[in-house]
């Protein structure tokens, strides 16, 4: 494959609806993901589970094998844990400023009141306070990633 | 054409928008509080942000929220629906800051005819007939009787601190003039403070008949004939139907003039209803104007056979109307089938349906966000489905709604079905004898035993 060609596959990418594409041949492995791929990987599916008498939106888009923390983890169990969950739709930050510190990564304590993100919305930024105290045991959401409302941010050990 | 459209509402509204986006190869992004997540507009739509609690003031109704939906997705329109905020000057103009198309009429539009004192005037000067009365409040019962031989008896006295039929007293004969008066302006003092009046023509045993009428952003308005809305209850309209069955060809050209003379004088942008009062002489006065699609679009669809959400979309998206009216090419009814329970005064009855089989077949039509299995929550209005019926005739479309009352089973909630069904039997409804006051007269049909 050459430049030439490899432009022309481009052009072609981006003139479609396609998110993501995999090419694999002897001499070339290319993978291409367009800006909509990282949009729509961020958006949360609230339902996993198709309901039998629906037929789920069929978008080339929901063919996309979901990578982004953002959707719904069912990996670790989390009945133990608190849920410290978004009260705004908006975007998710780990630290004031890009040049900042987190406010708190795993392993922190955090106690009921401390400020553990910030969500931003048409250029306001409101500080997030946990409801609840312990210990950070997971970020459920990739930093600058949308949130919507009653998104699940953090979970945290009460025992921690 | 806009990329992707972000629909602020829910339930079968948002669901119809869904559709006519995904026709026109648009992204869809349904926004929705946490009792609707196992709703059909969030399923359906290419993106669902949840926005909110229940209660519409944190979801629905909440524009900063709708707003961050629509940055964290990059919606480039916005459509707002029925109800909700689609008439809301506030949220139309912050979208018009925010530089995201609010699908409907400009700020400035939506408030012309939102202020029902500077609507009047505007129809006034539009030469659009209203209902005549005082241009402000009466100084004495002389002022009154004189304006009142002007406008011509029966007027109606109404207090303008006034609601709920209080303080509202109707003058059949210049004798009766004091008498109303003296007793309408005592008792909105009690009840309101104020007894302030101004007078009304009354309109007579009046019609709700209603225009259909589209804009777009170079001037160009058309009209899309009538429908009727008369049978209502307590200002709910429950049956909607086009033709009307008291249009004449005459009377449709001319309220078709001045709903489109309404909507010229504004420069109105997008789809709209001029609403009028009718009465038995065929006189017509402007009522107001609803600057958005209304619950009863579809039965203009199904006699014009035009998409209504689709005109409107195409209208913001800058492209330009004919300029042609549309005249009904069959007749269609639609009956509104609620979450009520009739033998109780109409009380909501919010819960879930157990099962749910539509009614099909030639001429039927359902808009409905229900399914088995869904709950229909206390938070929101009652209303399940639309079943509209398009026939050749109006005999064959209440034959046709007839038998798809009889296979519209809806279990586990109570429902209108059988207030419908009573009044689909009854013969003032059945030769279209029927105007706004048709549902005080109508009686209930009885409670089965079982």
């Amino acid at each position: 494959m050459n430049i030439k060609e490899i432009k022309e596959l481009l052009k072609l990418i981006d003139e479609s609806s396609l998110t993501e594409f995999k090419l694999e041949t002897d001499d070339v492995k290319l993978t291409v993901r367009t800006k909509d791929y990282h949009e729509r990987s961020k958006t949360t599916f609230i339902h996993a589970q198709p309901d039998p008498m629906m037929v789920a939106p069929a978008t080339p888009a929901a063919n996309v094998a979901p990578v982004a923390a953002s959707a719904p983890s069912t990996e670790e169990p989390t009945v133990d844990y608190l849920e410290i969950r978004s009260p705004i739709v908006g975007t998710f930050y780990r630290a004031s400023a890009p040049d900042k510190p987190q406010f708190v990564k795993v392993g922190d304590s955090v106690a009921k009141g401390d400020v553990v993100c910030i969500v931003e919305a048409m250029k306001l930024f409101n500080d997030i306070e946990s409801e609840v105290s312990g210990k950070i045991v997971k970020v459920m959401v990739d930093d600058a990633s949308p949130v919507e409302y009653d998104q699940v941010l953090f979970l945290v050990d009460p025992n921690g | 054409m806009f990329n992707k459209i972000l629909i602020a509402n829910r339930g079968e509204i948002a669901l119809r928008i869904i559709r006519t986006c995904r026709e026109m190869g648009i992204k869809t992004v349904s926004v929705y509080s946490t009792a609707d997540k196992d709703s059909l507009h969030v399923r359906f739509a290419d993106e669902s942000v949840c926005i909110g609690p229940p209660s519409s003031a944190e979801s629905y109704l909440n524009i900063p929220r709708i707003m961050a939906a629509v940055e964290i997705t990059n919606a480039d329109a916005i459509h707002p629906g029925y109800g909700f905020l689609a008439e809301n000057i506030e949220f139309a103009k912050i979208c018009e800051q925010y530089g995201v198309k609010f699908i409907g009429p400009t700020s400035k539009q939506m408030a012309k005819m939102g202020d029902k004192i500077s609507a009047k005037a505007t129809m006034i000067k539009a030469g659009v007939p209203v209902v005549p009365g005082s241009e402000g409040l009466l100084k004495s019962v002389k002022q009154g009787k004189k304006l009142a031989k002007e406008i011509g008896y029966p007027v109606i006295l109404k207090a303008t601190a006034g609601g709920g039929g209080k303080g509202m007293r109707i003058i059949w004969k210049d004798d009766e003039f004091q008498h109303a008066w003296d007793s309408a302006r005592q008792e909105s003092k009690a009840a309101f403070g104020n007894d302030g009046m101004y007078i009304e023509k009354f309109v007579e045993d009046p019609r709700h008949i209603e225009i259909q009428i589209l804009g777009d952003q170079f001037g160009n308005v058309c009209h899309l004939s009538e429908r009727d809305c008369s049978i209502q209850r307590r200002h709910q309209k429950l049956v909607e139907e086009s033709p009307s069955p008291f249009m004449t060809d005459e009377l449709r050209e001319k309220m078709g003039a001045a709903a489109k003379a309404a909507a010229k004088s504004i420069n109105y942008e997008g789809a709209g209803t001029v609403e009028f009062l009718v009465d038995k002489h065929r006189n017509f006065y402007f009522m107001e104007m609803n600057t958005r699609i209304q619950v009863e679009h579809p039965v203009t669809e199904e006699v014009i056979d035009y998409d209504l959400i689709k005109e409107q979309i195409k209208a913001a998206a800058g492209i330009p109307i004919s300029g042609e009216d549309y005249f009904p090419q069959m007749h269609a009814i639609e009956c509104r089938i609620n979450a009520e329970d009739i033998y109780n005064d109409f009380r909501p009855s919010p819960g879930t349906i157990e099962f749910l089989h539509l009614p099909k077949g030639h001429g039927i039509r359902v808009d409905t966000a229900a399914y088995s299995g869904y709950t229909i929550s206390p938070y929101y209005d009652s209303m399940i489905a639309k079943l509209i019926c398009r026939a050749r005739t109006r005999e064959e479309c209440i034959q046709k709604l007839q038998r798809a009352l009889d296979e519209f089973f809806i279990e586990g909630i109570h429902t209108t079905i059988p207030f419908h069904k009573a009044l689909l039997k009854n013969e003032d409804f059945r030769s279209g004898n029927f105007n706004t006051g048709f549902m005080d007269t109508f009686e209930m049909p009885k409670k089965p035993l079982t």
